[in-house]
């Protein structure tokens, strides 16, 4: 499954979940295959995905999903631990985990040799789910958070533009959508 | 009043209601203050840059946020205030104790304690320097609103001699 067929099926299935979607190739994917109000498209901060939705999941009540990707979460693996003492009952965490560094050219992370999702189990999640084929969220929907989605895609990206807003316009109409 | 209640009423006047920490000596009570308070929603992190990670989620949900952290951990979040807070404008008060100042003990912290005015003019983050419990009082709540209005981090840099 390639990354922007699996953000694809991913969009298709959420209705009005908060999305906080992770810094390069992820964020253009997502905004090329679908553009909602609902999501916060990251430009920079990388590692930063799974913190900002986990706040969000904190803040307010609705659900929240984060699109994270294997070398940002291994930027921050300390975040799974805050997540877990944390217990946000309206947080899931997709890990997109296509072994490499998709937007600096491809370069290998550890997630080839370690297993993202043991991580999770490690540190207490209970509600783990992995896909590779079919990606189907219906019992990820239905269960409580925190979840952790691991999702093996291959590595590469589309062909999509740059997402041709201001970061400020990406936070107001998130924002005001939200109020 | 003495320091810690001051920074912590300061701190509950300006409206904070989400608050990430990390530990410092000098901030302990505060943090004891903060995780008792009911209307405060507290959470410790692992790191002070994903302190501001979450603290970003929070505040698009719609929390007015702060961090409670040492100054070393100003290191650690460089990035994270130039491409998610800068970039996006967002706000936080940052309420840092500022280790490596006149009386300090360790000459570990001196380092990073020389470099932090420097860190935060180059990310052109505004700081105050209360020097008593009543300077920071007063200077939390015009912090925030400077934060708010201005759409960036503003820091309270409390020094060894503010405790």
């Amino acid at each position: 499954m390639k990354r922007v067929d699996a953000i694809k099926r991913i969009s298709e299935q959420l209705e009005d979940e908060l999305v906080i979607c992770n810094i390069g190739f992820p964020s253009r994917e997502l905004y090329a295959v679908k553009d909602s109000l609902t999501h916060f498209y990251m430009l920079g901060s990388m590692g930063m995905a799974s913190s900002i939705g986990l706040g969000l999941a904190l803040a307010q009540e609705r659900k929240v999903v984060a699109l994270d990707g294997d070398g940002s979460l291994l930027m921050n693996l300390g975040s799974l631990v805050t997540i877990y003492n944390q217990d946000p009952k309206n947080f899931i965490l997709i890990l997109l985990d296509n072994e490499c560094y998709g937007s600096t050219g491809s370069q290998c992370t550890y997630a080839s040799t370690v297993d993202l999702s043991q991580i999770a189990e490690a540190v207490g999640f209970k509600n783990i789910f992995s896909f590779k084929v079919d990606l189907d969220l219906t019992e990820v929907l239905k269960a409580e958070g925190p979840i952790f989605v691991h999702v093996k895609v291959e590595p590469g990206n589309a062909d999509v533009p740059v997402i041709n807003m201001e970061p400020e316009k990406i936070k107001e109409r998130f924002m005001e959508n939200l109020k | 009043m003495d320091s810690s209640e001051a920074v912590f009423q300061g701190l509950k006047k300006a409206g904070i209601d989400f608050v990430v920490s990390l530990p410092c000596v000098n901030l302990g009570k505060i943090i004891e203050m903060v995780d008792c308070d009911e209307e405060i929603t507290h959470v410790p992190v692992t790191r002070e840059e994903e302190g501001f990670g979450i603290c970003a989620g929070a505040y698009l949900g719609g929390k007015k946020t702060a961090i409670l952290m040492q100054n070393s951990g100003l290191g650690n979040s460089v990035n994270v205030l130039a491409s998610l807070y800068k970039l996006y404008q967002l706000p936080i008060l940052m309420v840092m104790s500022h280790r490596g100042t006149e009386g300090e003990f360790m000459s570990a912290q001196i380092p990073m304690g020389k470099a932090t005015p420097g860190v935060l003019d180059t990310l052109e983050i505004a700081y105050f320097l209360p020097k008593t419990p009543e300077d920071a009082y007063k200077a939390l709540s015009e912090a925030w609103l400077l934060s708010k209005m201005g759409g960036s981090p503003v820091a309270m840099l409390l020094e060894i001699g503010f405790w």
